[in-house]
């Protein structure tokens, strides 16, 4: 009785088994049938390139981005009128062959590619140009949001239905080839930021068909149309494919690119939150390169043969001081701590090999960075007598620090916050750590609340700007810092308005020379970023600004 | 029977009802700002004044709790804060990774410890015994984490000298390189139903270590409490009397120690089912599985409420089930429970 049941059991198992076997379709012969022709083409290397990236992509289309994982996929689908020259962050023709500003800084004309077309099929021309301007200065409702469309919103500053409407006026297609920009004001970061991949070129056609700005709109409700998330159309050399939300991002060379072909047949950005995770994968051979390799992993990463690349450091790091701290008002002390702090000592406790000591808050590569800044050298005895100077010579201070985050300018927190700890208590500072998990505990107590007494925090660069840095620290009063400087303020917005380049440079020369006598914190360190590749990658550009495309990538199997 | 499940499944809903209101008044007394958790370091004070206008952060409570839960009796559990994805798509998504990884650690616990527990305690006071009891002490004991961390560094990357153990992949639930078909998002059966043999096997190995890591607490404790349940029903006066009968021992394993030996281990399974859905949050961040797990623990550190009230509404409901499932299952293995 027993028996004859778990045996029909067994049997009808099994028959559910085979009819279940081979009821859906494999669609493996499209996929490598695609891939054959590519090569066929293009004449590719092929093989499939595998890059494991910290988190999923939020959308797929970079408009409504602003973080490094959007861009990096968006970076290969779709490109912008301005990019960098390979290795730096100053603007290069990409999209725009060249471009011309008007004398008051107020209009801007580019000459376009007569050659490119969507991955939809459309062409790309001044048309096209317009309407994703026009595109952007539309938006409404919850588009308007920060966090949606911070970049537009922070350049840009406002929308056709807010008041103020921004700097944007109007956009012109004066030929096929050549459009024109109108700004109310004038903005020499213009040409800059058109780098940026939240302003890439989108295909109008395939925005309308796929109702890109539906982005449907109750309050805590905010979803992201079929466009943003199933049919990116830009003007890359690789195409979307496919997303599987949480796990990869599948994308393929555009055959009818106007640039180099992409030399592999397929490429692949893996989700992996996890930085030992990632690591591991790649020791494994189950992935081809990954970013944000921890500082500690280096070394045994090359000993086994994987290359490590850096990219030039576009960031700073830096110790702030609140001045809402009755002693941190004295400039007296905020010196002493500044001479307190052994920056060489800091980079080889804490930081990446080949990381810079920081002079000022820009790095070396934006315009702006004064060569001329007052120091202030390692020297504990200096420090000692400017506290007995002070009368704080029984210094108790609070330091807050982040956990659980690693971010490019700021690997290991813990462990910077060690070393600059042990040096603060050497010149007989008492320290009270107070440690904060990073978002938003962390962020909301050190930029919205007067809670803190020193701090690590930093910044990396969008693009070439030095408003980007010096404006995002120090453009207003903050309870971040605690100070109230009309001076300085003044200083940078007057630095803001300077319609070109030329003229901002000095300026802002002169305002890091007044922030460095002032001192609100200690610059730290430009710390180096750095990837990590299977020894058979080849053809990876590094960028400053992350501004690199995988085209020229090979993978030797 | 059926009036049973009816009721019982009725007493779900005021639960789940007062759940919801738990969980909305407590995400909402977590610290920090949801608007700055949104803009991050980027945030100003006017970008978070207006990003906290345009999500209705301000909005007294109840207000907000009552359009939560008028959207939901509509079947709409809102999207992500984050990301704009509906929370029940990123459910859809995230839940079969985290029930294949479930289901492989639970059957892994299960067939394991069941007959591993019964021998134990066959063999009382054997060696066998003692191992079994040492090592399922080890077993309780040792961390989630630390196991997915240990069997990883072993049987996956290798190390010297073991290193031809290091067999199994690191991360994620199949290699991108053998480009699977996946029409129901589970990848083993995926596998099977497409016919890519290779892509269900290799979706299996995926499996394999994150299974003995999640499953090794289950096992452990399945281990002691059949051992347990055994060794108490061995010495009942109905086994003396099968024996005394002259029933082949084996009759009398299955038949009388086996099945009443049964009941409380099927209660710990089904406890254990519960907790393996919570145990899969590490065991899914050491081995890069984006299920259900890693997408619960990102929306936590990112007050993202909508995904945190939706999911943790979901897995309780599921507990639910699951704890009903196996009062069911009491009635079909011990009729004394049936009349009652």
């Amino acid at each position: 009785m027993h028996r004859s049941r778990s045996i029909r059991a067994a049997a009808l198992l099994g028959a559910a088994a085979l009819a279940l076997a081979g009821c859906a379709d494999s669609d493996r012969e499209d996929a490598s049938g695609g891939g054959t022709e590519g090569e066929g083409s293009s004449g590719a290397e092929g093989g499939t390139f595998v890059f494991a990236a910290s988190a999923d992509p939020v959308s797929l289309d970079p408009a409504f981005a602003s973080d490094g994982e959007t861009f990096r996929v968006a970076r290969q689908m779709f490109e912008g009128l301005v990019g960098t020259e390979p290795g730096t962050a100053d603007p290069a023709p990409l999209l725009a062959t060249e471009w011309e500003g008007s004398d008051d800084g107020l209009s801007y004309t580019f000459t376009l590619r007569d050659d490119v077309t969507f991955h939809d099929g459309e062409p790309f021309n001044a048309e096209a140009v317009c309407a994703n301007f026009d595109r952007w200065y539309n938006w409404t409702g919850l588009l308007q949001s920060e966090n949606i469309s911070y970049y537009y919103n922070s350049l840009f500053r406002g929308f056709a239905d807010t008041d103020p409407q921004g700097i944007y006026e109007s956009c012109t297609a004066d030929e096929e080839t050549s459009a024109t920009i109108t700004l109310t004001q004038p903005f020499a970061g213009f040409v800059q930021a058109m780098s940026l991949p939240a302003f890439s070129m989108q295909s109008p056609a395939a925005m309308e068909q796929y109702d890109a700005d539906n982005v449907s709109g109750t309050e805590d409700d905010v979803r992201f149309s079929e466009y943003a998330t199933a049919h990116p159309t830009g003007t890359g050399p690789f195409q979307f494919e496919s997303w599987e939300r949480g796990q990869q991002v599948t994308l393929v060379p555009y055959e009818e690119y106007w640039g180099d072909q992409a030399k592999v047949d397929e490429v692949v950005v893996r989700t992996i939150s996890d930085g030992n995770a990632r690591r591991q994968a790649l020791q494994n051979g189950e992935i081809d390169g990954y970013d944000l390799v921890a500082p500690g992993d280096i070394s045994s990463l090359e000993d086994a043969g994987f290359q490590i690349e850096n990219r030039p450091p576009f960031n700073i790091l830096y110790l702030g001081m609140n001045q809402a701290v009755p002693e941190l008002k004295d400039i007296r002390v905020r010196q002493a701590i500044a001479h307190a702090i052994d920056k060489d000592a800091v980079i080889s406790q804490s930081l990446p090999e080949g990381s810079e000591v920081a002079t000022q808050f820009i790095p070396e590569t934006v315009s702006g960075y004064a060569d001329d800044v007052t120091t202030y050298d390692y020297d504990p005895e200096r420090a000692k007598s400017l506290l007995a100077e002070a009368g704080a010579s029984d210094l108790t201070l609070q330091f807050n620090y982040p956990t659980g985050v690693s971010r490019p300018y700021m690997p290991t927190p813990e462990e910077t916050f060690v070393a600059i700890r042990s040096q603060l208590e050497a010149v007989g500072i008492t320290v009270t750590p107070v440690a904060d998990q990073w978002n938003p505990n962390y962020l909301d107590k050190i930029q919205g609340t007067p809670d803190h007494g020193l701090h690590l925090l930093g910044w990396t660069g969008d693009y070439n700007d030095t408003d980007n840095f010096l404006g995002v620290f120090f453009g207003k009063a903050s309870p971040e810092w605690g100070f109230d400087n009309a001076e300085l303020f003044g200083a940078l917005t007057e630095a803001r308005g300077l319609p070109t380049r030329d003229e901002q440079t000095p300026a802002y020369e002169d305002i890091n020379r007044e922030v460095m006598d002032f001192l609100p914190g200690v610059p730290i360190a430009h710390p180096v970023p750095s990837l990590a590749f299977a020894p058979e990658v080849e053809g990876f550009q590094t960028s400053p600004v992350q501004d690199e495309v995988w085209n020229a990538v090979t993978v030797s199997e | 029977m059926l009036r049973f499940v009816l009721r019982r499944l009725a007493l779900t809903v005021p639960v789940l009802l007062g759940l919801s209101i738990l969980l909305f008044l407590w995400l909402r007394a977590l610290p920090g700002d949801p608007a700055r958790a949104l803009l991050g370091q980027r945030a100003t004070p006017e970008s978070i004044a207006n990003v906290t206008r345009l999500y209705g952060f301000d909005e007294p409570l109840y207000e907000q709790y009552f359009s939560y839960i008028g959207a939901l009796l509509q079947g709409n559990f809102g999207s992500s804060t984050q990301t704009g994805e509906p929370v029940t798509a990123m459910f859809r998504q995230g839940f079969p990774a985290t029930f294949e990884l479930a289901v492989c650690a639970l059957l892994f616990a299960v067939l394991l410890g069941i007959p591993l527990g019964y021998y134990a305690a066959r063999r009382h006071g054997t060696p066998l015994d003692s191992l079994t009891v040492g090592a399922s002490l080890l077993g309780v004991v040792i961390p989630v984490f630390f196991l997915a961390y240990l069997l990883k560094l072993v049987f996956a990357i290798g190390i010297e000298p073991l290193d031809g153990l290091g067999v199994f992949p690191t991360a994620g639930r199949q290699n991108p390189r053998i480009g699977a078909t996946h029409p129901t998002g589970f990848y083993i059966l995926d596998g099977l139903l497409t016919r890519e043999w290779d892509a269900a096997w290799d979706a299996f190995l995926h499996l394999v270590l994150p299974a003995v890591a999640l499953g090794t607490i289950p096992l452990a404790i399945i281990v002691r409490i059949t051992r347990a349940a055994v060794l108490d029903v061995t010495g009942e006066d109905f086994v003396r009397t099968a024996e005394a009968k002259g029933l082949t021992s084996s009759t009398i394993s299955r038949r009388h120690v086996l099945r009443n030996a049964l009941l409380p281990v099927v209660t710990t399974v089904g406890l254990q089912a519960g907790l393996l859905l919570s145990g899969a949050v590490l065991t899914e961040t050491v081995f890069a599985i984006n299920g259900l797990g890693s997408k619960l623990f990102s929306a936590i550190t990112l007050l993202d409420y909508p995904v945190l009230q939706g999911f943790i509404l979901a897995i309780a409901l599921m507990y639910a089930l699951i704890n009903l499932t196996v009062d069911v299952l009491y009635g079909v293995i011990d009729p004394r429970v049936r009349v009652s």
